[in-house]
């Protein structure tokens, strides 16, 4: 009873409880950077070089009022933050933090499958959010988002599809573990396949350059712009846990998981005394801080643009660089 | 016995949810009500062991072809009037029919199989060399069910090449 019920109960609370407080760090680590990358000082008012700033905007995001407007499909405008929100955070249980079995929920052997499949349900959160408010902007923008990410999702789907024919398994900790026999990170055997899951990642979440969704000179704000309140912050939530899966999973399949650099360089063994979980969390880090730093530096994209690169650019490499990984792994090695 | 409790809690909960379905006067909530369906019916995979179908039914129904339901029920302007020089009691009356239809195939099924044994399950699963469900699944598909996979790809391949031609008429 122990065994199947109460620990996994307790490594969920504990996977969830962290994301969401990385949740509420991000915002703060984004306006900061931001503000570096602009020669500003970014928050600095609440508590010592604005920290507090990240406890004090989901206290005002509760405190806030939440409306209904009076002509929304008063069902759905409630079920749509929902149905974003939960496959965010559903995708946390496939996902190893350490090697050891502690380190994550469960490992089933159809995982990476599970989360292509459990991320392609937030769609409905963002389609349903446009449409139940009953307003032109909104649904106009949960429109373009849901083109987006449908785009973006075959190119990224087929782009993993490599790196699931490298490791030789769907399952996550099982591709780790084929990186450590391998002695190389598939960062450095499958590079195009790491650029095309970030940018595509990147496109999903609708992060700059690819934030068309929320354009808000066109659009006013985007598919949420009638949430207030609570029911407005569980959007944002679910965008920065989309943002952290994708970090998460990019460490995951190209830079090593839990593993040290070079796990196969014997020289290099004193680097396993710090735990793996520390590896993970730093690499995680360093994908956040990048996706931030891409946001300060690139401007929007045009919607034309978007579709061309997706379409035309993405996945002719994405379906090329199947071919290429299947002949070398069927004639050269 | 876990297992039993949990098979008919979730097929009560599809039936209820595929009633929604057909009941709900707005098109966009019973679209809705069709995606937990799905998600029920990929869960019944999971209690059955058969994950990889689990989550093609995730992936493939409820995060593809469901949302492309939604948008057609979203951009469709979905009015009733259309319909008023039609009888609508014919309608329902055919609709009567192929229900009957399919509840006599169903009790047809019942009474056939009633005291029967259960058939063997597939004995290739069992020799087949490789572990795992994405494995035997892939196993069968290149080796016994070689030709129809084929023939199946060759069919979306020419519903691709269709779409396009369909799409790009103006170009010829």
């Amino acid at each position: 009873m122990v065994d199947i019920v109460l620990i996994p109960l307790l490594k969920i609370a504990v996977v969830v409880n962290a994301v969401l407080v990385l949740v509420t760090i991000m915002p703060l680590l984004e306006r900061k950077v931001q503000g570096w990358v602009q020669s500003r000082l970014g928050p600095m008012r609440v508590g010592p070089w604005g920290l507090l700033q990240a406890i004090v905007d989901p206290i005002k995001l509760m405190l806030k009022e939440d409306i209904t407007p009076t002509k929304a499909d008063k069902w759905l405008f409630t079920l749509a933050p929902i149905m974003a929100v939960v496959p965010a955070l559903a995708v946390f249980s496939v996902i190893p933090f350490g090697g050891d079995g502690l380190f994550y929920i469960t490992d089933i052997n159809v995982g990476l499958l599970f989360i292509i499949s459990v991320t392609s349900i937030g769609v409905y959160g963002i389609i349903l959010a446009g449409w139940a408010s009953n307003s032109k902007y909104p649904l106009l923008a949960s429109l373009r988002a849901a083109a987006q990410l449908i785009s973006y999702e075959i190119a990224v789907t087929m782009t993993l599809v490599s790196v699931i024919l490298t490791a030789g398994t769907l399952s996550m900790v099982g591709i780790v573990e084929a990186q450590q026999e391998t002695g190389l990170w598939f960062g450095f055997v499958q590079p195009v396949a790491f650029v095309l899951v970030f940018i595509g990642g990147l496109a999903e979440t609708n992060r700059v350059p690819f934030d068309l969704p929320e354009a808000e000179q066109e659009l006013t704000g985007g598919f949420h712009t009638e949430y207030s309140g609570m029911r407005w912050a569980l959007f944002f939530l679910a965008e920065y846990a989309n943002m952290i899966v994708i970090a998460a999973v990019v460490t995951t399949l190209f830079w090593g998981g839990w593993l040290p650099p070079f796990p196969s360089v014997d020289a290099l063994a004193f680097l396993d005394l710090i735990p793996g979980w520390i590896w993970f969390l730093g690499k995680l880090g360093v994908f956040l801080y990048l996706s931030v730093w891409i946001r300060a530096t690139f401007p929007r994209y045009r919607y034309d643009q978007l579709m061309r690169l997706g379409w035309k650019v993405l996945i002719p490499i994405a379906i090329a660089n199947i071919v290429v990984t299947a002949v070398v792994k069927v004639w050269l090695l | 016995m876990v297992e039993t409790i949990v098979f008919y809690t979730l097929s009560g909960l599809i039936l209820g949810l595929g009633v929604a379905v057909i009941t709900t006067p707005n098109t966009v909530h019973s679209v809705v009500f069709l995606v937990m369906n799905f998600l029920g019916v990929a869960v019944i995979y999971v209690v059955l062991e058969a994950e990889f179908l689990a989550v093609i039914q995730v992936l493939v129904y409820a995060g593809g072809i469901v949302v492309l339901y939604l948008f057609v029920v979203m951009l469709v302007n979905l009015t009733r009037e259309s319909e008023a020089h039609q009888d609508p009691r014919r309608l329902s009356l055919f609709g009567l029919a192929l229900a009957g239809v399919v509840l006599l195939e169903l009790a047809g099924i019942v009474v056939y199989s009633y005291g029967r044994e259960p058939p063997a399950p597939v004995a290739a699963a069992a020799t087949s060399p490789v572990q795992g469900n994405v494995e035997q699944i892939g196993w069968l598909l290149y080796t016994d069910y070689l030709i129809p996979f084929e023939v199946a790809s060759v069919l979306l391949l020419v519903a691709m090449v269709g779409a396009i031609v369909l799409a790009k008429r103006e170009l010829s």
